[in-house]
Order: structure tokens, then C-alpha cells, then sequence
């Protein structure tokens, strides 16, 4: 059933959606960048400094959440990968529950965690380690505790699944042939799972560009992140064509990454 | 495997470290909502359910619950209704374009929310579509369709077609198929991505943020009381939303295909 041309029309009312609530919208509202006919808001957005310093802190921030995310889940989805089956599933279970509990519970949480009377700080004080509380939260450092947390699952599962991938009889001849550990791990393991490492790179990478909750959270109003400009522009500052021209900036960028991702893992998907 | 053990026992150390970080906001929180102590307070100094009332006395909570609850199955339903034909289509048809529908149907998981939750927001502005519950489902389906969609896909690619040809060939209707054989068999896929859909609109805060007005959902109404203070109720909150899709994730695991294998 469903085959040859007639194929096409049970998709058509999810296209209609798509069309109608997705497509048109977002299309409409990024009209409003170049409603003036000049393209003054991009000039803005990409050459006074203010603005300048907040995309330059998103991408910033959105390096460094990768990069971090990549050296706590590279381990994980490595361990996950090559344990026993009970051990994984328990392995995916923990990875699995902070991914669904709500971004906002995991948020709450850190600010309980990270704040000046918080958990952290009351336990350094204590121990004596410092006298005054050191500032964790409504900072750079704040916002990255929570991103990488909130994130680290997203790097964990690709990597976990390209470990999967790679035949165990292969670093294991390389064992057998008195390759050390660390030469096996550069020269086997990396390479083969390098798609994954990719992929969980990217998806990271591009989840942080347009995060709103955690940086407007944690970050307090100090620490300002592409979305929450977005977000300021349009219900404080009532200005839709720079909040619009601000979002062609990010939706660009988002396109970039993925366009350029693809570029990079062609050969091996079309194996 | 010889020399693997001293660097395999470093692995696991390593990685018990970060499934501590992994776990450590669950591990506050649930002593905290149980927490007596009048203010935000850690360790508790001792036990009570005094946030637990709060929560259930406060209708404003009780209200955003239910609303999040019906919005969330409403979603749960019209993303499949469109969805899975769509994802029928994608597996199945042959048309001219059928990389593009491909596209365009996972398109909300790739444009940042924030994107489609302003954009959405300015449409339903002039629509009058704001804080009505509706206009909340219309834009959590469009969020939540790649998800029955990739769901259904992954199912349909692994799915027996013999069985189809086999009750084609003993002389049943494409309806009688449809009913009797491919949904049946389908069932755990629709299970999880119904569930999903369920779970993405229960916990979806940004576009909520903005559609939702002062009808409020758990979600926003849980954001704002976080902008505003830091106040234990929001643990027990967070406690209750923890076991809800804790039970939702269950049933997946009971009743719906494994989210190891739809996961690609």
C-alpha cells in the first residue's frame, strides 16, 4: 500500500501544518529585519559592540560547552559501550533520566547548587577553603555548569553508538600486535568513532548557539546569550525588526554549522 | 586485554565522577522538597511534606498542571494523526520531492526554539491566538512531529512487508490491512512516539513562555516562580514532574519500542 505516486497525499496535512505554522511565520517575522527596506537592523546587530559582545559570548560560550561536554561524554559513551549489558542499560538509564527531566528542574537544581548561600559554597566555607561565597551563579561559569549539564547526554548517545559500531576484533589485533593503550585509543578507537565524536559535536554545538533557558536563568541578566537578546528585543524592547534580523543572524549560523557537518561526513554516510 | 586493567579502572573512576555530576541536581532536589526548613535550606534539618501541600493547596499550580496535562495529549494526538501518515509517505512513497518533505518535517528540531517560539508568537498576536489552549497544542505539534516522525520511520523501515502481501494475497481490503495487520504491528512505535510527543509538550517552556498568556502551563508557571524567588515549592514541583515522565518513560519501556533502537 501507499507506493508509487499516490504516496505523496497522507503527507500533505503535516505539510499544511508545517506551511501554515512553521514555515510562514518564521518567514514572516524575519521579513521584519529588512522591513525598511535597508538592512540597517543587520548592521546593528552584527557592528555596534554591545551586540557584537553578545554574539561573540554565545559562541564562546557554545565552544566551550562542546569541548567539555565532548571530554565528560567521550569516556561515558565509551564505558557505556564496551561494559557488560546490565551495566549498560544502567549506564543508559543515568544518562537517560537528567535527559528528561525538565531543563528547568536541572536549572532550579544548579542554582540551588551553585548559588551564593548554596550547597557548594556553604560546604567550601565550612571546610574552610574560602571565607567569602565565590560567586558560581548569574556568571559565565554558571551558565556553562548548566549548558554542559544539561547538553552532556546529547554527545553521550552518538558516541555511544559509534563505539557500538567498531568491531572489537580490530583493537584487539592491534593489543595482540603490543600496541600500548594509548596508542590503540588514538590510532583504533578515535578514527573509527570520529563520526560520532562529530556528530555529538555538532549537535552540541548547535543546541547551545539558540539556548534560552539555562543562560537566562543562570546567567541572571549578566550573561547574555544570542536567545535572550531575541527574547528581550521582542517583549521589553517591542522591537521585532532587530529581534528578526538577530534571529536570520542565528539562523544562519545554525544552517552553517549543519551545512558545513554534512559537507564533512558525506563520504562516510553514503557508504 | 592484558595492560587494559589500570587504564579501564581509571575510565570507570572517571566516569562514576561524571555520572555524580550527571545525577547531582536529582540529588538535591528530592531532599529539598522534603525539607522542613521554612526557606531554601541544605541539608534539610528535617522532614516534611509542608511543600507538597503548598503545591496541591495553591490552585494556580494545580491549574497549570491539568492545562499542561490536556494541552500535552492533545499534542500527543494531532502529532500523530499527522504524523504518522506523514512518516508513511516518507517510507513508502515514491513522489518527486520527497527529500524535501523529509526536510521539512524534521525542520522544527534544527531552527532553534526560541526562532519559532517568537515567530509563532507574533503570527498568533495578530490571530488572537494567546493564551488559548489551542494555539499552545497548534505550536507544540509543530514541535513535536520530527519526534513521532522519527519514531515511525525507524518503524516502518524494520517492518515485515510479507505480512502485508501475505493478508493482500488472502483476499483483505488495503483498510482491512491497514487495520488488522499494519497498525497492530506498528503499536510500539506508536506507543513511544505518542508518548514523546506527550513528554516534548509537557516539558516545553520557551514556546510556552510566549503563547501561553496568563492561561499558564507547568512549565512557565515553574519559570517564573523560578525568575521570581527560589522557593522549595518548586522542589516539590520538580519531584512530581520527575515521577510523572518517569512514568510516561516506563510505559515506553512496557508498551513502546525501545528508545535505544529508535534513536538511529
Amino acid at each position: 500500500m501507499f507506493s508509487s505516486r499516490s504516496g505523496f497525499w497522507p503527507a500533505l496535512p503535516a505539510l499544511i501544518l508545517l506551511l501554515v505554522f512553521f514555515l510562514f511565520p518564521v518567514v514572516r517575522m524575519l521579513g521584519f529585519s529588512v522591513e525598511a527596506g535597508t538592512l540597517d537592523w543587520y548592521a546593528k546587530a552584527l557592528g555596534e559592540g554591545l551586540y557584537l559582545r553578545v554574539l561573540w559570548n554565545t559562541f564562546e560560550i557554545a565552544l566551550l560547552v562542546t569541548l567539555f561536554c565532548l571530554l565528560l561524554g567521550y569516556p561515558l559513551g565509551f564505558l557505556m559501550a564496551t561494559t557488560t549489558p546490565f551495566w549498560a542499560t544502567m549506564g543508559f538509564i543515568f544518562v537517560l533520566l537528567p535527559l528528561w527531566t525538565s531543563v528547568l528542574v536541572r536549572t532550579y537544581a544548579w542554582m540551588v547548587l551553585l548559588g551564593r548561600n548554596g550547597v557548594f559554597n556553604r560546604m567550601l566555607m565550612e571546610a574552610g577553603i574560602t571565607s567569602d561565597p565565590i560567586p558560581l551563579l548569574h556568571n559565565f561559569t554558571g551558565v556553562l555548569i548548566g549548558m554542559v549539564h544539561v547538553l552532556l547526554p546529547y554527545m553521550v548517545l552518538p558516541i555511544y553508538g559509534a563505539v557500538r559500531k567498531v568491531d572489537p576484533a580490530i583493537p584487539a589485533a592491534a593489543a595482540g600486535l603490543g600496541a600500548s593503550n594509548w596508542r590503540i585509543f588514538w590510532r583504533v578507537w578515535m578514527p573509527l568513532t570520529l563520526n560520532g565524536v562529530f556528530a555529538g559535536c555538532v549537535l552540541v554545538f548547535v543546541l547551545s548557539l539558540g539556548f534560552y533557558i539555562t543562560p537566562a536563568l543562570l546567567g541572571g541578566g549578566r550573561v547574555i546569550m544570542i536567545a535572550v537578546l531575541i527574547e528581550q528585543q521582542v517583549r521589553e524592547a517591542l522591537n521585532w525588526p532587530f529581534a528578526a534580523a538577530l534571529s536570520a543572524v542565528l539562523l544562519a549560523a545554525t544552517f552553517a554549522v549543519y551545512t558545513l557537518a554534512q559537507r564533512f561526513t558525506q563520504p562516510e554516510t553514503a557508504r | 586485554m592484558r595492560s587494559l586493567h589500570a587504564s579501564r579502572l581509571l575510565l570507570i573512576g572517571f566516569c562514576a565522577l561524571v555520572y555524580f555530576f550527571l545525577m547531582l541536581p536529582l540529588l538535591v532536589v528530592f531532599p529539598i522538597s522534603l525539607s522542613s526548613a521554612p526557606y531554601m535550606q541544605f541539608p534539610p534539618p528535617g522532614f516534611s511534606w509542608q511543600w507538597y501541600e503548598r503545591y496541591l493547596d495553591d490552585p494556580q499550580w494545580i491549574d497549570s498542571t491539568w492545562r499542561s496535562l490536556y494541552i500535552g495529549g492533545a499534542t500527543a494526538i494531532l502529532a500523530l494523526a499527522l504524523g504518522v501518515p506523514l512518516a508513511f509517505s516518507l517510507v513508502r512513497g515514491r513522489f518527486f520531492g520527497r527529500i524535501v518533505v523529509d526536510r521539512a518535517a524534521l525542520a522544527p528540531i534544527i531552527v532553534p526554539h526560541i526562532i519559532f517560539a517568537v515567530a509563532v508568537y507574533g503570527l498568533f498576536a495578530k490571530l488572537k491566538l494567546i493564551g488559548t489552549w489551542y494555539g499552545l497544542v497548534i505550536g507544540h505539534t509543530v514541535l513535536a512531529l520530527p519526534f513521532v516522525v522519527l519514531v515511525i520511520t525507524a518503524g516502518l523501515r524494520d517492518f515485515d512487508r510479507s505480512l502485508e502481501q501475505a493478508a493482500e494475497g488472502l483476499g483483505a481490503s488495503r483498510w482491512q490491512t491497514l487495520r488488522k495487520i499494519t497498525l497492530p504491528l506498528l503499536r510500539p512505535s506508536l506507543v513511544s512516539a505518542g508518548l514523546l510527543a506527550f513528554i516534548s509538550s509537557f516539558d516545553e517552556v520557551v514556546v510556552a513562555l510566549f503563547l501561553a498568556g496568563a492561561n499558564m502551563t507547568l512549565p512557565k508557571k515553574m519559570f517564573d516562580n523560578i525568575m521570581m524567588e527560589i522557593d522549595p515549592t518548586i522542589a516539590s514541583v520538580s519531584v512530581i514532574q520527575i515521577l510523572l515522565v518517569s512514568v510516561v518513560l516506563v510505559l515506553i519501556g512496557r508498551f513502546g519500542r525501545g528508545l535505544k533502537d529508535s534513536a538511529r
